[in-house]
């Protein structure tokens, strides 16, 4: 897990610096082998404690004594993996987030407990205290080994293996030197260079990764994420279409109809005004002609705000508009609508909009006498289901209206199940999270 | 006749009152607020009021709800409503209290001044006018599945949907270009075959017209 930008650094920093290079270097290498030595003895029993704890407290909470000890050891861990994190941002520059869930402050042991237990960041950190005891503690302790190894070996070089080999009753094992003579010290000397070598490259790196190894175990799911960004981009894909389809069609019904009447109402008035002495009757028709095309220009223009925002939903909200809604389709229909405020205009459009299609669909092709509407609220989720009494064999899919009901709603990560056995009953059920203000 | 008028936009408040002028009503307040309206109808008592569905503050459906606060208040006060767009909802409301008195139009009908000033004057007089768009589409709910609506002839299909718009025989019988004998003749057939009363008093026959087409399945 060597870090291809600490190696870039690392390289820039020989290539361009000389003397003074080599000293910062050698600094923070010596730091970096200090600070991993500090942190693997201080880290091991901490970790262990705490995961004893964790382990003993939760498994105490059935009998209840874990109820109060839970929230009290787990605060600990926190503070624990915090200072994890503290120290990974100020030695090593990684940072990793802190996403723990808010846990109310005069909240009561119980509650406290169940909060916390349902934090899956709580689980992470339990995760994380097995890896932070063997993974990293051999992590952390391998940069203050590969410094001070090598120290052994110049020092056998010197002289030191002739008390070491007197003392073992042979040869001293140096990595793979047996040590033994004048040239095995030397041999062993130039392997403890080496290690030197490699120490003054990676030694920072090493404890970076050290510090990578806590991210990837602490910090959320990245395979979460990246689902949550995919099905953004693509609700978002679908709703700037939806939008820009749905502009191009009230152009054009602007553009061929209220549009073409008044130009056509303008000409007859001109000609009116021509006429007026000359041809009183004609005028007259062309008058009332005049007329008639205001009147359709108006209603074409009704029925295209209708489908831009209805009225009675910027009037009334959703549940009023769902029943003028209901009123209008040329089957009978229940609505039951419970509702304690009102959702988002956005929203409350785009619920308005799957209701209207859904009916429309009831209407066109199940065959369908009866309709029922419920409209609720609960749990931060609107539910809305649709049922009729017709034929069933309702699908999402390839140019089903309930495809557009299901984009729809997604860009507000709402969701579209169909029940639609065939004979009937269709039951399509929507929810769409959200708040009620 | 006094009118208390609410319209919350300039020309077509302007143009309603010139419009009611000249048809001889005296304009008591032409305003363009919920609140402003609320004011001028417990003050100024009007003979009738022509309401906008839609007014300020709350741009929503204010002028309706002032209406119907109105006349609970003071039942039978004549309200005639205004819209752009007509809802079965809010004309369910509005006949809800059965008081008569009350009218439900689209803006469009100002177009023809004669019937629209025709329609302010039956409500006025406590009579009845809605929208031909709402009994349409009243009566095209009904037709898939109401049988006593199915015996009518289309005729009589017709007469009916203009006596549920709130119209009189004579009206009736001026727009068909027939005898009011005649029609009296098909609004007692329609009364017969939808099984209601038949009653002398025009008002309460289009209300049970409109509680008949309006009654749920």
């Amino acid at each position: 897990m060597l870090s291809g930008a600490g190696v870039g650094e690392t390289d820039v920093m020989n290539t361009n610096t000389k003397n003074g290079g080599l000293r910062t270097r050698v600094r923070d290498v010596l730091r970096a082998a200090g600070r991993g030595f500090v942190l693997a003895v201080v880290s091991l029993p901490l970790a262990v404690l705490c995961f004893t704890l964790s382990a003993v407290s939760v498994a105490l909470v059935p009998a209840g004594v874990g109820i109060f000890t839970t929230p009290w050891v787990l605060t600990g861990v926190r503070s624990f993996a915090n200072w994890q994190r503290v120290l990974a941002a100020e030695w090593s520059g990684v940072r990793i987030p802190v996403t723990y869930r808010p846990v109310p402050k005069d909240a009561n042991p119980w509650t406290r407990t169940v909060l916390m237990l349902a934090d899956p960041a709580t689980w992470r950190d339990l995760r994380w205290l097995p890896v932070h005891m063997t993974a990293g503690f051999f992590t952390a302790l391998l940069p203050a080994l590969l410094v001070l190894y090598p120290l052994e070996g110049f020092a056998l070089a010197a002289g030191l293996w002739r008390v070491m080999s007197k003392a073992e009753g042979g040869p001293y094992w140096y990595t793979f030197v047996p040590v033994g003579s004048n040239v095995t010290a030397f041999a062993a000397a130039a392997v403890a260079a080496v290690l030197l070598v490699v120490a003054h490259r990676y030694t920072p790196s090493l404890l970076t990764a050290h510090f990578r190894l806590t991210r990837a175990v602490l910090a959320p799911g990245q395979a979460q994420l990246a689902e949550r960004v995919r099905v953004l981009t693509e609700t978002r894909r679908d709703a700037v279409d939806t939008s820009a389809a749905e502009l191009r069609r009230i152009e054009r019904d602007l553009h061929d109809g209220a549009q073409a009447r008044l130009v056509a109402m303008g000409m007859d008035l001109g000609t009116v005004e021509a006429l007026l002495e000359k041809n009183p009757a004609k005028a007259r028709k062309l008058l009332a002609q005049a007329r008639r095309n205001s009147a359709e220009a108006l209603e074409e223009l009704r029925d295209l705000v209708r489908g831009i925002h209805p009225p009675v939903l910027a009037e009334r909200g959703l549940g009023d508009a769902v029943r003028a809604l209901a009123l209008r389709l040329p089957l009978p229909s229940e609505v039951s609508v419970e509702l304690s405020g009102r959702a988002d205009a956005p929203v409350e459009s785009a619920a308005y909009f799957a209701v209207s299609e859904v009916l429309t669909n009831a209407v066109k092709h199940s065959g369908a006498d009866r309709a029922w509407v419920d409209v609720h609220h609960a749990d931060g989720m609107l539910r809305i289901t649709v049922t009729d009494n017709g034929r069933g064999g309702a699908v999402i899919g390839a140019g089903s209206g309930l495809t557009g009901v299901e984009r729809r709603l997604g860009t507000f990560d709402g969701v579209v199940a169909v029940s639609s056995p065939a004979g009937g009953p269709t039951l399509v059920t929507m929810e769409i999270p959200c708040a009620l203000s | 006749m006094r009118v208390v008028l609410a319209e919350d936009l300039f020309l077509l408040r302007d143009g309603l009152v010139r419009l009611l002028e000249a048809y001889d009503f005296e304009i008591a307040a032409a305003v363009e607020s919920g609140p402003e309206l609320t004011r001028a109808l417990a003050e100024l008592r009007p003979d009738v009021a022509v309401v906008d569905v839609r007014l300020p503050p709350t741009h929503t459906d204010e002028g309706l709800q002032c209406a119907l606060q109105a006349r609970r208040e003071r039942p039978g006060l004549p309200v005639l409503v205004l819209s752009q767009h007509v809802e079965q909802l809010y004309a369910r409301e509005l006949l809800a209290d059965g008081s008569g008195g009350v009218g439900y139009l689209l803006k469009d009908r100002v177009f023809d001044a004669e019937q629209f000033v025709d329609a302010v004057q039956r409500v006025a007089a406590g009579g009845t006018a809605m929208d031909p768009q709402v009994i349409q589409q009243l009566l095209s709910r009904r037709a898939a599945d109401d049988r006593p609506l199915g015996r009518l002839t289309p005729r009589e299909l017709e007469v009916l949907e203009l006596m549920a718009q709130g119209r009189s025989n004579t009206a009736i019988a001026a727009q068909l270009v027939v005898t009011e004998r005649a029609i009296a003749k098909h609004t007692s057939n329609i009364f017969t075959k939808l099984g209601l009363e038949v009653s002398d008093d025009d008002n309460r026959r289009v209300l049970a017209v409109l509680a008949h087409l309006d009654r749920d399945h």
